[in-house]
């Protein structure tokens, strides 16, 4: 708080005050107003949802996640929101790379509408999605002739799950390939290296982090997305029931601590995968500087 | 500028690149957008007219279609602005003050964006349910939370809680605290400080936070679906009387209420890609959402 303090704080870390000194007003107002806001709408609830399941007790819980029915939505959730992040990255890659690299008309339009993903209510692009697909809708018809069944099945939940995924790992690897050093793959030509070789050991390497960051925000945003999905889903319990739809049929039955379980189950192996997603991301990124 | 320089006195070497690759390329992009992304939009408008345009104004002046509007309005009115003001207090704190404990807060202010729209519902129904932590108080005191509209502007509320925050912190570090400091030190008060100094330094960025943040709150499902208990007239904003309408089998109901949803995310889209190109320089550097 004093000059002294000030002084000291840059070499003796450990008796730096809580907060340093500045002549700006109303520390105390805005943390406040942060702090209690944050308290209510994001702590309490959040409270609530990490102590609500424990009401069955441990052996409680385990059985209302190891029903084969919450298994089973579990296990489709998160596998599906896999399978269609890692589509996104070819997409992704595909779409940056064009919109960064070439000039062509209506580049500038249909970087805009990248976005749409994230501008569509996830219930508009769901019953879109599923007019589209459904055995007499445009693609749907099509797809059933040669005996696939798009909508009303696990394709179609993965579908929908491409569509909302595909602006995160686009946005992720805009800015590094803006800024990706021309003269690195100058250089690399220079010394005899064709497109392939440039594209493989050149620009992929230096893509590798932001594209990891970009599927995962894809995956997180897939597994808990329930809008776009549960028109086109089907909701066939144990085949195309996803989990977020679980947490509301337990909800409408009043299984509070059941919604609960599973909700609380959903948080953590999301955060689970993306502890070993940013893992991944920091040993690439260690072996791309060394 | 040398970079550009090098980078153009090389190009003979750079152009033994395939002409045709990038026109493929180019084809294949647009063939995805327009394959995974236009398709969707173009038939929410082509179902809603598919039975005329008077099938289309039907289904928008119907009496829960009006009332699904105005609840929606009255919603993102609520949840927007408390955001905003959120979002600019924290803000302030975290970019102009050095604290313990900075980077919880700032984990704890990005939560909402990874939990799921369902589980935001969720928490709100464990606490203020029925059976909900506080559920015997309020049925004993007769206020109604869940499947009101109170729950609904809760829950609109946890589920865009970032976005205001997340548009201002990044660029209220980059510009730090010099401009302010210097204003007090000519001795201007704290509220004409930040009134004449710091908004206008952020408008643009608040700005655009609040466009994403209201985008998101009108067009909200999962969240609201689990609280609102789906009362035709009383509890369904637009999107839930989507919802409703679509389980109904009334196909032109349904995407005629989607086309003005539709039309909400479009307006969005182009406001939001105007302040892009105007003022890229004042929005934050990095946006991921």
């Amino acid at each position: 708080m004093t000059a002294q303090a000030i002084l000291a704080s840059p070499t003796k870390a450990r008796r730096r005050p809580w907060v340093q000194h500045s002549i700006l007003p109303g520390f105390g107002l805005s943390l406040g107003i942060t702090l209690a806001y944050l308290g209510v709408i994001v702590v309490l609830p959040l409270v609530a949802l990490a102590i609500r399941p424990w009401e069955l007790g441990p052996a409680g819980v385990f059985h209302a996640l190891a029903a084969p029915r919450v298994l089973a939505a579990l296990k489709l959730s998160f596998g599906l929101s896999a399978l269609a992040a890692l589509l996104n990255a070819p997409l992704g890659v595909l779409l940056a790379w064009t919109l960064t690299r070439y000039q062509f008309p209506g580049r500038r339009i249909l970087d805009a509408l990248v976005d749409l993903p994230f501008a569509l209510p996830t219930a508009v692009a769901g019953i879109a999605l599923t007019a589209i697909y459904a055995p007499n809708g445009a693609l749907g018809a099509l797809a059933a002739k040669v005996g696939i069944k798009t909508a009303y099945s696990p394709l179609g939940i993965f579908i929908a799950l491409v569509f909302i995924g595909l602006p995160f790992v686009v946005r992720s690897l805009q800015p590094v390939l803006q800024e990706l050093d021309h003269e690195v793959e100058e250089a690399a030509t220079t010394l005899g290296a064709n497109s392939l070789q440039r594209a493989v050991r050149v620009i992929l390497p230096a893509l590798g982090p932001s594209l990891i960051s970009g599927i995962s925000l894809a995956f997180a945003r897939a597994v808990g997305e329930y809008g776009s999905v549960v028109f086109i889903a089907g909701n066939l319990p144990g085949k195309t029931e996803i989990a977020p739809l679980l947490i509301v049929i337990k909800l409408e039955s009043y299984d509070y601590a059941g919604a609960a379980a599973v909700g609380l189950a959903m948080v953590a192996i999301s955060f689970g995968s993306l502890v070993a997603i940013n893992g991944l991301q920091l040993m690439l990124a260690r072996r791309g500087r060394a | 500028m040398t970079a550009a320089t090098t980078a153009s006195a090389a190009r003979p070497i750079s152009s033994v690149r395939l002409p045709g690759l990038a026109i493929l390329l180019v084809l294949a992009s647009a063939a995805v957008m327009a394959g995974l992304v236009l398709l969707p939009l173009f038939v929410v408008f082509h179902d809603a007219f598919a039975k005329g345009v008077g099938k289309y104004l039907d289904s928008i002046r119907d009496p829960d279609a009006i009332s699904a509007i105005k609840l929606t309005l009255l919603v993102a009115s609520i949840a927007v602005p408390l955001n905003a003001v959120f979002g600019v207090a924290a803000a302030w704190c975290i970019a102009k003050f050095e604290f313990r404990g900075k980077s919880a807060l700032l984990t704890l202010i990005d939560l909402p964006f990874s939990m799921s729209p369902v589980v935001s519902g969720l928490v709100w129904v464990l606490l203020f349910g029925a059976q909900g932590w506080f559920g015997t108080w309020l049925i004993d005191h007769d206020v109604k939370i869940i499947f009101a509209t109170t729950g609904l502007v809760l829950a609109t509320i946890l589920v865009t809680f970032p976005f205001v925050a997340r548009e201002l912190i990044p660029l209220m570090q980059d510009q730090g605290a010099d401009e302010e400091s210097a204003a007090l030190t000519l001795g201007a008060g704290g509220f004409t400080t930040f009134f004449r100094i710091t908004l206008p330094n952020i408008r643009w960025a608040l700005l655009y936070g609040v466009l994403l943040c209201n985008a998101r709150a009108m067009g909200e499902f999962g969240a609201v679906s689990v609280v609102s208990g789906h009362i035709r007239g009383l509890t369904t904003t637009l999107p839930l009387h989507v919802e409703v309408l679509y389980n109904d089998y009334d196909f032109v109901g349904a995407f005629a209420a989607a086309s003005l949803l539709a039309s909400l995310g479009l307006i969005t889209l182009v406001l939001k890609t105007g302040l892009e190109w105007r003022h890229a320089g004042e929005l934050a550097a990095n946006r991921r959402h």
